[in-house]
């Protein structure tokens, strides 16, 4: 009886200390594993999710463009509806690529490839898998802004040099995501519920005045777009592709700030849910 | 043959360049402050929900063993080998791997653990060699130890021309042995096999079974689950039982089979309508009998002798085998004969 109870006593104990068992600082081997499978068989789904935004950008921008003309910027300027829309994308983009390697990605290499499974087994820790594959979502969120912003130079959509700090805003924007959907994936345990991920994600790129202003809305509706986390990044990188600076912007960056920690909050505080059964 | 654990001064121990703790002043082939045993468990439960997968375990495995966890499906096995792992929270009890408790310092258990998982869990977007460097960088190795440790692996795993294969181009023996070079990758003292040749052909099985035994001759503990006695047989020095999450006998297999079953089993078959009514007329003959729906055996120290006292009660059984008593044997008396999933 006695060596029942204070078994049960370590085993709290352990459960009370955060990160002691759940880190051993070793994440660049995580990373180090999806650079080198990356180089060897991933190259060609790291192209198409480049090509997605690029393609939107062509049809919405220059085809819907030819019919909408030109349109109020965010400074209060005329400009193309190409350059209205293509900041938006960028975030749009930002935020799926985010979401789809920290849900989707994560829920496949847990429960179907096993990958984490074999990662857990070693020195590794469920907290160096978490930071290496951010890390991993955010770098690839890097490559894809940098080259979404040099299509948008060579659309002859850059009109200032504020317009490159649109890459590291997208990184920003990316954390955001990433951090909050991989604690949002410990919840979930099947397909089905993954869809819920879809459902959510659709209509925020449909409506966070993504292909027009905010102002057609009534104002019930403004408020909800303003407190979902896209319109913030859509707003944000319009407002830096013209230069266009307000205080808006410290709270859109603000935002993302809060976000990223909430969301790394959330998953720390999961990851012997999501990790450890 | 390369041998894995080369000898004393020799030897380029792994140092994983970022394990803390107690065990990290470890000298090159030498164990630190070796405790006799290097698992113990007492009292070990886990709880999933109302369903008690492992139910109050106790067992000690001294270092250098090979210790196998035999049952069921279903009976606990899987789980107990998670929480010696760290991956798997125990609800209760105490356990201790070379001294640590796995679930407090994971990382630094597990950096002298080598596991082979039930399903196959190999790295299907690396090609063969990568998946070994890959997975000791886990263990934060160097390249510089770990290109060659890779090379002398693939040799031991017969896998040296599958170098630069994609892993799905493996067979499924391939595979394994694929996943057994791996978890040697960081010299683990202690090898966790989770039924290692379920799913192989004998051969394979065999080349498996011939591996293994190179190890324990190098002194790794081998902690190995199975369903298949034989293979038990082969590689166990001690056993435990498990059924319901419970263990129901435990010693090695011969003191097993000496305890739970007789020397000798002696089967008779009369045809399925007779084996049922015949039990009567066999009375009083061996230690004990049991019908089966296809067949009688009789448990005896004297198979011959006992089926010659078969034909003298004019009993005329349609075939008859004297054999010695298994593994089998014994499992089939503690978990009972009914299908369990």
């Amino acid at each position: 009886m006695t060596v029942l109870t204070q078994g049960h006593a370590v085993t709290e104990e352990a459960r009370n200390r955060r990160f002691g068992p759940l880190y051993s600082r070793n994440a660049r081997a995580v990373i180090g594993r999806g650079l080198m499978a990356t180089k060897s068989s991933n190259w060609l789904v790291m192209l198409s999710g480049f090509f997605e935004p690029v393609l939107f950008l062509i049809s919405m921008g220059v085809g819907m463009g030819a019919v909408v003309g030109s349109v109020t910027g965010p400074g209060g300027q005329e400009i193309s509806y190409a350059a209205y829309i293509a900041p938006a994308l960028l975030a749009v983009s930002a935020m799926n690529g985010a979401v789809y390697d920290s849900t989707w990605n994560v829920f496949f290499k847990m429960n179907f490839a096993r990958l984490y499974q074999g990662m857990l087994y070693t020195s590794l820790g469920p907290l160096d898998v978490a930071i290496g594959e951010i890390f991993l979502a955010l770098l690839r969120g890097l490559l894809y802004a940098t080259g979404f912003t040099a299509v948008m130079g060579l659309m002859g959509l850059i009109t200032t040099p504020w317009a490159l700090l649109m890459i590291p805003a997208s990184v920003l924007i990316a954390f955001g995501f990433a951090s909050f959907g991989m604690g949002i994936t410990s919840f979930m345990k099947t397909f089905q519920q993954m869809d819920w991920v879809n459902f959510i994600m659709l209509p925020m790129f449909l409506f966070s005045a993504t292909f027009y202003p905010l102002s057609v809305y009534p104002e019930y509706i403004q408020w909800l777009i303003q407190a979902m986390p896209l319109w913030h990044g859509v707003e944000l990188l319009r407002q830096i592709s013209a230069a266009a600076f307000t205080p808006a912007t410290a709270i859109h960056i603000g935002y993302y700030l809060v976000m990223i920690v909430l969301g790394l909050m959330l998953t720390t505080g999961r990851l012997r849910s999501l990790f450890l059964k | 043959m390369p041998e894995l654990h080369s000898a004393e001064g020799t030897s380029k121990k792994p140092v994983p360049a970022n394990e803390t703790g107690p065990t990290n002043q470890t000298e090159p082939g030498a164990v630190p402050a070796a405790p006799r045993y290097v698992i113990t468990a007492e009292n070990l439960t886990k709880t999933y929900g109302d369903v008690t997968a492992v139910d109050g375990i106790s067992f000690s495995v001294p270092a250098g063993e090979s210790f196998g966890l035999l049952g069921p499906n279903g009976a606990g096995k899987s789980t107990t080998m998670k929480m010696i792992g760290g991956v798997s929270q125990r609800t209760s009890g105490n356990l201790t791997i070379m001294g640590l408790d796995p679930e407090q310092n994971g990382p630094e258990v597990r950096a002298h653990l080598g596991v082979v998982p039930q399903q196959d869990n190999l790295d299907e977007e690396l090609k063969v060699r990568d998946n070994l460097l890959v997975y000791g960088r886990y263990f934060g190795l160097p390249m510089s130890y770990l290109k060659p440790k890779a090379d002398e692996l693939l040799e031991f795993a017969q896998l040296t021309d599958k170098a630069k294969s994609k892993v799905d181009a493996l067979s499924g023996g391939m595979k394994r042995r694929l996943t057994i070079a791996r978890s040697l990758i960081n010299e683990p003292r202690i090898l966790l096999l989770d039924e290692p040749t379920t799913g192989l052909d004998p051969q394979a099985r065999h080349i498996l079974w011939d591996r293994l035994f190179r190890l324990k001759e190098q002194g790794v503990t081998l902690i190995l689950t199975t369903h298949y006695m034989d293979e038990a047989e082969q590689l166990c020095d001690r056993l435990i039982v498990v059924d319901k999450g419970r263990i129901m006998a435990e010693g090695s297999p011969a003191a097993l089979i000496r305890d739970y079953s007789t020397r000798e089993v002696l089967e008779l078959r009369f045809g399925s309508e007779r084996n049922a009514s015949i039990g009567a007329e066999l009375g009083g003959i061996g230690e004990r009998l049991e019908t089966l729906p296809d067949r009688v055996l009789i448990y005896t120290h004297d198979g011959e002798a006992a089926l010659e006292e078969v034909s003298a009660r004019g009993l005329r059984p349609l075939t008859s085998l004297v054999r010695r008593s298994s593994l089998e044997d014994v499992f089939l008396r503690l978990t009972g004969r009914s299908l369990v999933d």
